[in-house]
Formats: C-alpha cells, sequence, structure tokens
C-alpha cells in the first residue's frame, strides 16, 4: 500500500469556545486573544487608528480575515494613474471585503493617511478607489496597510473592469425603469376608461390619445433589448422566446395607434407596457444574479494574475505583465511563485508541478530540463530562461486544448428555448387561424378581425413562460450564492440537474493538494523545536510542519543547505540522508536530528479532504456514478480511490487522456459532471456535460468551470446538484403551468372576449403565481 | 371633466420627475454598490473624505 494509504484523518483540534480577536478564527489551546501574529498586529493596527468599532459590526466568515505572513509583494506603482495636477489614482480589487463594515475600516484606515484625498470602496464590486497627491510609490504603502488589516489587493485587470462595468445590466435597469413609468401612467388613464361606461366618447378619445402618447415611445424604447435579441435569433433562422415578445409588444402597439384613430372602444397600451416591465423585470433580476458570479470569478483570477520580474542587462529586475516576455529573457522566479511561462533553469529546482500533471510530490528538475509554466517553486529563488513566450508556451497549447473542446461541446438548448421552438410557431398558426376565422368565415370587418388575432398574440405573450425560468434561476443561484456556489454559465444549473456520472480528479480535489504530517506519537517538544527550525523554509514538507506546531517560535541561526535540509547549531532537519539515516524511506518524509541524538522520522501524506467520502456517498445517493481520474501514479490514486469508497479509478492521465476519457463517457450517452482543480483538467472541464471546480483551482480550470465552490471542501457540490434538481423541477411546473393557462385563455381570445381589463389581470396573475413558485427554489 | 385637463398634466410631470430622477440615478452610477449602500447608512461616525466619483 502506498503512503497516502496509511494517512488516517487527523483527531479534530480541541474546540474551544473562544475565537481570535480579529478575524475570528478557532483559537487553539493555549491562546489567549489572538489565533496568530499577523492577527494581534491587525488587531493593534485597527485599534491604534481608533477603528475598533470594527469588530463589533463585521459580519465576516471565521477565519477570512487572516493577514498572510508572507503576502506576495507586487509592486501597485505602475498601476497609479496620474491624473491632472499631481493626482494619483488606483483601482484596486480587495479579497475579503465582505460586509459593510470592511467597507467602512477599509475607507477609513485608507482615509486616516495624511496625503490620500479619498478612498471609496464598492462592496458588490469589491473594488476600492483610492486617490491621493503624491509620489506613485504610495500605491505599495497603502496596499501594505491593508495586509496588514488581512485584506488582500490586486490591481483591477481589464478582466475585472469588463466583468463589474455592465454597460448592458444598465441598459436593462434603464429600460425596466422606463417601461415601469410607462405601464403605471397608462394603467392611470386605462382604468377610467375600463370604469368609465358613462364617459363621453370626445373624453374617450381624448384619453386613448394620451395612453398612446405615452405608450408608443415606451414601447419603442424600453423594448429595444427584446427587440435586438429577436433581430439577431430571426437572422440565425431560430425562433426565439424574444421574438415572440417583439412580435406580440409591437403588433399590439400598433393595432392599439390603428384603435386610437378610429377612436376604437379599447386600446391595449396599458398591457403591451406591463408587459415589458415584467419581462424586464425577470431579466434584470436574472443578469444581476450571475453579475455577482463572475465578478467573484474576476476577482479570484485577479488575485492569481501576477507580473514576472524580468532581469535586465544591468542586473535590475523590472515587472512586467507575462504576456510581454519574449522567449530568450531571463526572469526571477522567487520561492513559492507560480511559473509563468516555460523556461529552463541553469540549477536544479525543486517545482510543485501539481497544477500541472497532477503529481501530488514536488520533484527536482535537473539543470537544463524544461519547466512547464503553471508549476510552483519551492526551493530557493532562481533564474530562468524563458524558452516560449506566453502565446506559444504550453499553458497557450492547454488554452487552445479548452477552445476546442469547448466547441465540440455543441450548443446546449436550454429548456426555455426548446419550449420556445415548439410555441412561438404554434401561437402565430392560431392568430393568423383567428384572423381568417373572423375574416374569413364569420365574414367580420378586416379591422375586428385583426384586433382580435393580436389579442390572441398578446394574450399568449409568453409573459409567465419568459418568466419561469429565469425566476426560478434568480433563486437558485442566489441561494447557491450564499453557499458558496458561483454559478457562472447561464445554463449551468440545468446541466447540473441532468449530470449522471460524476468524474474527480485527485489531488487538490479529493485531497487538499498538500502534505500533512502524519501522527505517529512524535514527542511534542521535539515536534515543535523541528517546526521552529521549519519556519525558515518555504518547502512543501517544512510548511506542513509547520502547520502541525504553528505555535512554533523561530529558531536562531538557521541556513539553508540547498537542495538537503536546514541546520542551526547542532540541530538538522532536511533528508533522512542529511540526518545520517539510510537512504530508502520514502518520498514525503522529513528527518530531525538534535546533536547526537537519534534522528527522529516525520512523515507526510496529501490528506484527504476530511469532507470527500461524505461527498463521494452523497453524490452515490443521487444516482450518480463516481470515477477518480488522476494524472498521478497508480499507488496514489489507488489509496485515494479506496479511502474515498470510489472503485472505479484511472491513473497517469495526462490532460488529453483526461478529455478523451470525458468524450468516451458522453459517447456512451452519459451526461459527466468533471470536478477539477488542475491546470491538466482545464480540456476535461471544458468538454464535460457540467464541470465544476473547488476552492483554490488554478485560473484556467476557474474559466473552464460552470460551478466554481468557494468554501473548502467538496460538501457543497452534492447540495448544488439537489438545488440544481429542484430548481428544475420547478422550472418544469412553472413552464406547465403557462402553458396550461394558455390553453384556457386562448379560446377566450379567439371568441373576441378578451378586453384591456382580462388580459392585465391574466397576465399579471399568472406572473405573480409564477414568481411566487420560484421563490421555493432555494431549498434543498 | 375640466379638472382632468389640470389633474392629468400634473400627474404626468410628477410621474416624469420620478422617471428623471431614476435614469440620473442609474447615471450616476447609484445602482452599482446596492449592498454597500444599505450598509453606510449605519455608519455613524463621520467620514474623513470620501469621494463624490
Amino acid at each position: 500500500m502506498s503512503l497516502i494509504g496509511r494517512a488516517r484523518p487527523l483527531p479534530p483540534e480541541a474546540v474551544s469556545p473562544a475565537a481570535c480577536a480579529h478575524c475570528g478564527a478557532r483559537l487553539a489551546p493555549g491562546q489567549a486573544r489572538f489565533c496568530c501574529a499577523g492577527c494581534e498586529g491587525a488587531h493593534a493596527l485597527v485599534a491604534g487608528l481608533g477603528l475598533a468599532a470594527f469588530y463589533r459590526r463585521r459580519e465576516t466568515e471565521a477565519g477570512a480575515l487572516r493577514p498572510e505572513a508572507s503576502a506576495a509583494a507586487l509592486d501597485l506603482a505602475p498601476f497609479a494613474a496620474a491624473g491632472a495636477d499631481g493626482v494619483q489614482r488606483l483601482e484596486l480589487v480587495v479579497s475579503g471585503l465582505s460586509c459593510g463594515a470592511c467597507v467602512w475600516l477599509v475607507e477609513q484606515a485608507l482615509a486616516a493617511e495624511p496625503d490620500v484625498l479619498s478612498a471609496r470602496a464598492s462592496l458588490s464590486a469589491r473594488r476600492l478607489t483610492v486617490t491621493w497627491r503624491g509620489p506613485a510609490a504610495r500605491a505599495n504603502d497603502f496596499a501594505g496597510l491593508l495586509a496588514r488589516l488581512g485584506f488582500r489587493v490586486a490591481p483591477f485587470s481589464p478582466a475585472c473592469l469588463r466583468a463589474s462595468e455592465d454597460a448592458e445590466g444598465r441598459a436593462l435597469t434603464r429600460a425596466l425603469g422606463i417601461a415601469a413609468f410607462g405601464a403605471m401612467n397608462v394603467m392611470l388613464v386605462s382604468v377610467a376608461v375600463w370604469v368609465g361606461g358613462d364617459m363621453g366618447e370626445a373624453t374617450r378619445h381624448g384619453l386613448h390619445w394620451l395612453a398612446a402618447l405615452i405608450g408608443m415611445p415606451v414601447v419603442l424604447v424600453a423594448g429595444m433589448p427584446f427587440y435586438r435579441s429577436a433581430w439577431a435569433a430571426l437572422r440565425a433562422g431560430r425562433p426565439s422566446m424574444d421574438l415572440a415578445v417583439s412580435l406580440g409588444v409591437l403588433a399590439t402597439a400598433l393595432m392599439s395607434l390603428s384603435e386610437t384613430i378610429h377612436n376604437g372602444p379599447y386600446t391595449w397600451f396599458d398591457g403591451a407596457t406591463m408587459l415589458l416591465a415584467l419581462l424586464l423585470a425577470g431579466r434584470v433580476l436574472d443578469r444581476a444574479a450571475r453579475r455577482r458570479a463572475r465578478q467573484s470569478v474576476a476577482e479570484l483570477l485577479a488575485l492569481q494574475e501576477g507580473l514576472v520580474a524580468r532581469l535586465q542587462p544591468d542586473g535590475r529586475t523590472e515587472a512586467v505583465p507575462a504576456e510581454r516576455v519574449a522567449a530568450g529573457d531571463r526572469v526571477l522566479v522567487a520561492a513559492g511563485e507560480r511559473l509563468r511561462l516555460d523556461g529552463v533553469a541553469e540549477q536544479e529546482v525543486l517545482l510543485d508541478a501539481a497544477a500541472t500533471t497532477g503529481e501530488s510530490l514536488p520533484r527536482p528538475y535537473a539543470p537544463g530540463q524544461p519547466l512547464p509554466a503553471g508549476a510552483v517553486n519551492m526551493g530557493a529563488a532562481f533564474t530562468m530562461t524563458v524558452t516560449a513566450a506566453a502565446r506559444d508556451g504550453s499553458l497557450a497549447a492547454m488554452a487552445r486544448l479548452l477552445e476546442r473542446a469547448e466547441q465540440a461541446k455543441g450548443r446546449f438548448v436550454a429548456i426555455a428555448d426548446r419550449a420556445a421552438r415548439f410555441y412561438v410557431p404554434v401561437v402565430h398558426a392560431v392568430a393568423a387561424l383567428t384572423f381568417l376565422l373572423w375574416w374569413g368565415v364569420l365574414e367580420a370587418a378586416w379591422q375586428v378581425a385583426l384586433v382580435n388575432a393580436v389579442c390572441v398574440l398578446l394574450i399568449t405573450c409568453p409573459c409567465a413562460l419568459a418568466l419561469a425560468v429565469p425566476a426560478v434561476q434568480v433563486v437558485a443561484v442566489g441561494g447557491l450564492f450564499r453557499r458558496g456556489v458561483l454559478v457562472t454559465s447561464a445554463t449551468a444549473l440545468e446541466r447540473l440537474a441532468s449530470a449522471d456520472h460524476a468524474v474527480l480528479d485527485k489531488t487538490g480535489t479529493l485531497t487538499e493538494g498538500r502534505p500533512v504530517l502524519i501522527p505517529e506519537g512524535q514527542d511534542g517538544g521535539v515536534l515543535c523545536r523541528a517546526a521552529g527550525l521549519a519556519r525558515a523554509s518555504r518547502h512543501p514538507l517544512a510548511q506542513a510542519l509547520l502547520r502541525a506546531c504553528p505555535e512554533a517560535p523561530i529558531a536562531e541561526g538557521v541556513h539553508e543547505v540547498p537542495g538537503r535540509g536546514l541546520e542551526a547549531g547542532a540541530a538538522r532537519l532536511g533528508s533522512p540522508a542529511f540526518c545520517g539515516l539510510e537512504a530508502g524511506a520514502e518520498g514525503m518524509t522529513l528527518a530531525f536530528r538534535e546533536g547526537e541524538a537519534a534522528p527522529v522520522l516525520f512523515r507526510f501524506a496529501d490528506h484527504l479532504r476530511e469532507d470527500a467520502p461524505a461527498a463521494v456517498a452523497a453524490l452515490k445517493d443521487l444516482g450518480l456514478g463516481v470515477e477518480l481520474l488522476s494524472g498521478d501514479g497508480e499507488g496514489a490514486v489507488a489509496a485515494v480511490a479506496w479511502q474515498a469508497g470510489i472503485p472505479d479509478w484511472r491513473a497517469g492521465a495526462d490532460p488529453l487522456a483526461k478529455q478523451r476519457r470525458i468524450e468516451a463517457l458522453k459517447a456512451e450517452g452519459r451526461r459527466p459532471l468533471m470536478v477539477g482543480d488542475g491546470i491538466n483538467d482545464a480540456a476535461a472541464l471544458a468538454a464535460a456535460h457540467v464541470s465544476a471546480s473547488p476552492a483554490g483551482a488554478t485560473d484556467l480550470a476557474q474559466t473552464a468551470s460552470d460551478l466554481v465552490l468557494q468554501r473548502e471542501g467538496l460538501a457543497a457540490l452534492p447540495s448544488a446538484i439537489r438545488i440544481a434538481r429542484r430548481a428544475q423541477g420547478i422550472a418544469r411546473q412553472n413552464i406547465g403551468f403557462s402553458l396550461v393557462y394558455n390553453v384556457l385563455a386562448v379560446p377566450v381570445a379567439v371568441a373576441g372576449l378578451v378586453t384591456p381589463l382580462v388580459a392585465a389581470v391574466v397576465m399579471a396573475s399568472s406572473s405573480l403565481v409564477v414568481v411566487l413558485n420560484a421563490l421555493r427554489a432555494a431549498k434543498e | 371633466m375640466d379638472s382632468l385637463l389640470l389633474l392629468i398634466p400634473i400627474s404626468l410631470f410628477l410621474g416624469f420627475l420620478g422617471l428623471m430622477g431614476f435614469l440620473w440615478a442609474l447615471r450616476t452610477r447609484q445602482y452599482e454598490d446596492l449592498d454597500g449602500a444599505a450598509a453606510r447608512i449605519l455608519f455613524d461616525d463621520q467620514p474623513g473624505k470620501e469621494t463624490p466619483q
């Protein structure tokens, strides 16, 4: 059995009721007020600024505001835009900005700086705008201040700006405002006509003109989003719901205009404007829910997006975006940094390639061996010669693979569109038949026949049908958002509900993707002294040792023996050979020796996520087949599969093999749900019927995924499937209801009995029922 | 019925004012950060400095 197989779940940490005074995380036994030195510093800083009121108001998740000991230092000065009169302006995305109190703290802390002119944070967009008078380099001080408070910042990239600058959303909201204004004011006139049976003909004519005066511009302006989309659908040769809406609204408006001119008994401007207002309300809500998800993803990407340090001939480094580096340039890779480009190094380097290959262990790369972009430097800083520019490198190749997979996926036809395809032609045929019936058979005047035909269009205008699915989407996506699941694609819920097979990646998805110490009865004091030494290294095993004893004080006089370990006086921590043990011990081990005492071995394993077996069992309960698909070696994969309770596993799969496996499943008629976090999973994620990536996934995997889990663990996945299925059921009920309502209402319209009052009551009541039904969708 | 000649224009004018107010609020980006605006009203301290965008 492999090493991973021996990992036992760690005993749960002793629960202490006390919480850290800054970040609110649970305190380990022995800690008085703070969970770490960073929080203590942050608390002192907040108190020093006179902003202690923050702690009474914040509503953040426990642990969310823990300042990171080693925040990556990114030079923000180039991102500050200098205005006229020497005012600098900087746009930042702020992670951890999750409640009103955080906004207050960030704004006030920055405003306390003497040279800051203004600081304004947006809670929805997690966006901070700072302006100040002075040098651009002050940007780094502000970022440092926020980092000490526990907020991570990144420059607002063009992608982020696109996500939060929502011009289309604003246009929809504007249209909604205009339509609502029109609907209410036309209704004011219409009610007078409905109840004023004894009204003089001239007055009624005047009121009709008034309704037309308000109604016509409103229909023309507020309906633009529908007309545009309908025109696009028409040119593509596909009847869409928007086409039915546009035809219904325009025909109703024109018919009402002609009735106004001829002084007919009724006009239908109220119905047309109300229809637009209701439909636009659905659209605006739908868009708001998905905008939030898009923004959160863009925020995650911005925090990962980095610059590379290019070495100049004179030995200085400059920070440039990865796209601007050409093959042959030399870049500096800091300890713990992710490689943005392919390259070769002159010395041996230790890289964690879990994201690119799925291997769970970091491994050394010999001098001259190609280093894959996406791997993380686990050793000391090194200089790398870039072998391919970003657009020709392995990351770009992976992105192309992803693109092809997405194209091959074909167009998924959403349920609303499927309904529209059958609904729209039927409705228009019924309207045409109505006209023929009245004009040809009953020999009515053609105006009467036309009025009745348009009434059919109005009454069947898919108001409830068009609200049926978006209303459910808004509620379900909102419910998932509260559970930490971001839905990034419009049809993701529908596809998730129909998934019948789950394919899980191993490293980083089922496992935590980082080594954890296996408790084997080591002496606590020894462990802590070893952890004190480990503080000096960024090696993943050293970091894992430190996590096992986080309160260890830093050891004095530690120096690193490259490639072997750490030394401080007579104490040594490193590879077993370095401490005088026979080589041959398996991969993830550290040895610790103090003077002449017998060396102590620490063994590590990539730890299965605590909730992984439960999540797998829940997926099986939901009727999904579960399989494990990993790029790692057989032993490790088999062990994790056994622990998680997955009978079916495949090891050693490269990105293409993963994508092929997904395609093979689809060819069998399965609808696979792919869950993965690595760059090597991206193509498979894109090819799958529906895909999800866990917290901490690489940017490429997140872009390829339909769902992004924000919280650690997989527990949210089964509940997301339950919500999606329930939402799907409710959407079907809604569509069924709108169809039933139409079947009942159409004969009334064909018979010519629809007055504007009937149309308004029927339209509003059916929409209300559909919306109320949709409110149930957020429950599991 | 003569009163209609006065009352309807007045009511339409008031509604139109409301619509203009809404469009102005939209144009000045007051709908960009609804969550933040909901929380901001509870900050009782004098804000040090703030941008009017």
